[in-house]
């Protein structure tokens, strides 16, 4: 028998980054990887705490209201500095919302003031303005074949550069920037997408995606036990056709 | 040419509601508002002016309804004419066609001197409101996340709130909980303030729950609880700036929460201290009481008339409401928001003789068309309590997925997306003499309520 593996998850400011259920997307890691025997360490990376980079094969980050991500914006820049290191040296990431914004080069907000983002992606953020309309509703995308649903709720616009890809092209909703038909970023290990919902109990895919990506970097194995996932998939067929 | 249009716009206000109500769409609680306001937009404050007794407004996330029905009902006992938009109807709209539906066509508001004006108002609709119907008290219950989509983010609920409590006449009396930090906040730099709270130290929860909004001062130091209740209610304090919960005018001691059914405490105000039973269970209905006893105390009316009140009201509308069908109890338990679930879910699992429920979640605008926030609940709280669960609504399958993941046990959960075959599912699956717990959103309350009361021949509530 395969001695148990274990995974070493940072989640990213749990108590500032957390308004839309992001925490389920913590609750989903744990348990799939408990249904498998993977050990799953969560360790929280609050304001102050010094993100170093070989300590995780995961990190996560959530969406905050904007006060909390004026707090989040200047601790990113003293204290997890070496998060687009970590990326760059394979460790798997996901950002969603304002965790995805913060996440880019910079967001410019409403009345035009700016905040260093983290630089994981080569993309940047703009909101045009108080008066303009905040892009909500359910959304629907295709990704790697496959589907991807959940719900967005952002002022900001979101452009993305050379070095990033499109996570998924939208299929209902507004995505990026409600123009270009991109929802999310990838680069390398690094995931990033307006969707919340929460994004991965209700996209086991995408969980799993992330999962095997950190096993294979780990322990060169990527593979993962297939797990009982009707109820995820009614689930996931039903946010898909939310409208 | 002005009173013209204000007889027209009520005349207007009128003919739509009843023709609303005729058709039974929505009971004509906003209909009639709407027309009326779109022909005079000072429908509202021309008609609350005449509030003999003037009138009160009831804000906040949670406990708008049941805390102004038990303001209504002391109102009522201490013998005057509550005028209350009942139903939930809590935008503009519902406000002037309450109002309207009240006035003569000679616009004169009927039996106007033995009048007082109960309001529950949106948190959004507050800034237009509060200049409008210039209550004598403003109740400001508690802030948390609700309906992200449709109120924006929570922060900027509270700073609307902050701007329209200073242009406020300084003779306008607050009514604060003492034990939400984002609440007390609005006494800051006022006089005639009363702050309720409750002193029951035991009910210490121990850490601010997952569901909490405000666990930060306003000079943006994270707040120390030394009791901390739910949410981020509790009794808090700022190690930085030095603010810290007010002690409160009206407190609740003694609490004994039971089987959840109904609740016991001393009331205590002013050295005034009377042991009370509630006709409705858990901690949140503790501080609606508290809520409305203070708002009382703020209008001077009675205080026998509020006991009298508290002790005989019951529950609002789909508001831990119960109904008799089949031999079977039926409490239909409104949960809209996590932090108002949280309550709900604490209170069911006091009854250990508890076995069904049924969850029903939809995605309709009046809920909030993002349904995340079920994430943000304490369901893990409830894991392996119940023996049958009956999801429904039009997001079923994902509430289905929360519980599975709250690890509740999946082979006890149903998924029926259609309430009228889900609701008689749920009865099916309640024994004789048992208790189904029935938690809808709002859209889900209104649809299995119609549904119970006719089951069990209540009458429609529309009123």
């Amino acid at each position: 028998m395969m001695a148990t593996r274990t995974l070493r998850l940072g989640h990213l400011y749990p108590s500032l980054m957390n308004i839309y259920g992001d925490r389920g997307n913590i609750v989903c890691l744990q348990r799939r990887c408990r249904l498998r025997g993977i050990n799953l360490e969560v360790a929280p990376l609050e304001v102050g705490d010094v993100l170093r980079p070989e300590d995780f094969d995961l990190l996560f980050m959530g969406g905050a209201q904007d006060r909390e991500q004026t707090l989040v914006c200047s601790d990113l820049a003293a204290t997890k500095g070496a998060l687009r290191e970590a990326v760059d040296d394979g460790v798997v990431f996901l950002g969603v919302c304002g965790g995805y914004q913060l996440s880019g080069r910079f967001y410019r907000g409403a009345s035009g003031e700016e905040m260093r983002g983290a630089g994981v992606f080569d993309l940047y953020t703009l909101h045009p303005g108080a008066k303009a309309r905040r892009l909500i509703g359910n959304v629907s995308a295709e990704w790697e074949g496959g589907s991807l649903a959940g719900f967005e709720n952002h002022g900001g616009r979101t452009y993305l550069g050379a070095g990033a890809e499109p996570l998924a092209r939208v299929v209902h909703g507004y995505g990026n920037d409600g123009e270009s038909g991109f929802e999310g970023a990838r680069y390398k290990s690094a995931f990033g997408s307006y969707l919340h919902g929460p994004i991965l109990p209700k996209n086991p895919a995408v969980a799993d995606k992330l999962l095997g990506l950190a096993l294979q970097r780990r322990y060169g194995d990527g593979t993962l036990a297939p797990l009982d996932d009707a109820l995820e998939q009614m689930a996931h067929a039903s946010a898909l056709r939310a409208r | 040419l002005a009173a013209a249009r204000t007889l027209a716009s009520i005349w207007a206000a009128k003919t739509a509601a009843k023709a609303s109500r005729t058709l039974h769409r929505g009971g004509g609680t906003a209909a009639g508002g709407l027309v009326g306001l779109w022909l005079q937009p000072g429908l509202i404050r021309g008609l609350a002016a005449q509030l003999g007794h003037g009138c009160v407004t009831v804000t906040g996330t949670n406990g708008k309804t049941t805390t102004s029905l038990l303001i209504s009902e002391t109102a009522r006992a201490a013998g005057l004419l509550p005028l209350a938009n009942a139903s939930g109807s809590n935008l503009a709209r519902g406000i002037a066609s309450t109002l309207a539906m009240a006035t003569d066509t000679d616009g004169k508001l009927e039996r106007a001197d033995q009048r007082i004006g109960v309001f529950e108002v949106d948190e959004a609709t507050l800034t237009q409101a509060l200049p409008d119907l210039q209550p004598r008290v403003a109740v400001f219950t508690n802030l948390f996340r609700d309906q992200l989509d449709r109120y924006g983010e929570v922060e900027a609920v509270a700073t609307r709130w902050r701007t329209v409590v200073a242009s406020a006449p300084a003779d306008l009396r607050l009514v604060l909980n003492a034990d939400d930090p984002a609440v007390a906040s609005l006494g800051e730099n006022r006089d005639n303030v009363t702050y309720y709270g409750v002193e029951d130290r035991k009910l210490n929860h121990g850490t601010p729950e997952h569901a909490s909004d405000a666990l930060f001062c306003r000079c943006g130091e994270r707040l120390a609880y030394a009791v901390a209740f739910y949410g981020h209610i509790g009794h808090w304090s700022c190690p930085a700036c030095g603010r810290e919960r007010p002690k409160p005018n009206v407190a609740a001691r003694l609490v004994k929460l039971g089987d959840g059914h109904s609740a016991r405490f001393q009331l205590e105000s002013h050295g005034e201290k009377s042991t009370l039973e509630l006709g409705t269970g858990g901690l949140y209905n503790i501080y609606n009481a508290l809520a409305a006893a203070a708002a009382a105390e703020s209008l001077s009316l009675p205080r026998s008339a509020l006991e009298v009140a508290l002790t005989t009201t019951g529950a609002a509308f789909g508001r831990q409401e119960a109904f008799e069908i089949d031999g079977r109890r039926v409490e239909v338990c409104l949960g809209k928001n996590p932090a108002g679930l949280n309550q709900v879910l604490a209170t069911l699992l006091l009854d250990q003789s508890r076995g069904t429920a049924l969850i029903v979640l939809n995605d309709g605008i009046a809920d909030g068309r993002d349904i995340s926030w079920i994430w943000d609940a304490d369901f893990e709280v409830a894991a392996g309590r119940l023996q049958r669960i009956i999801v429904s609504g039009t997001r079923a399958a994902e509430m289905a997925l929360r519980l599975k993941y709250a690890e509740w046990d999946e082979s006890s959960i149903e998924v029926v997306p259609d309430i009228s075959i889900a609701v008689e599912r749920a009865l099916a699956a309640t024994p004789q003499g048992g208790c189904l717990t029935v938690m809808p959103t709002y859209t889900a309350m209104l649809t299995v309520r119609e549904l119970m009361a006719k089951r069990s021949g209540k009458e429609p509530f529309w009123r």
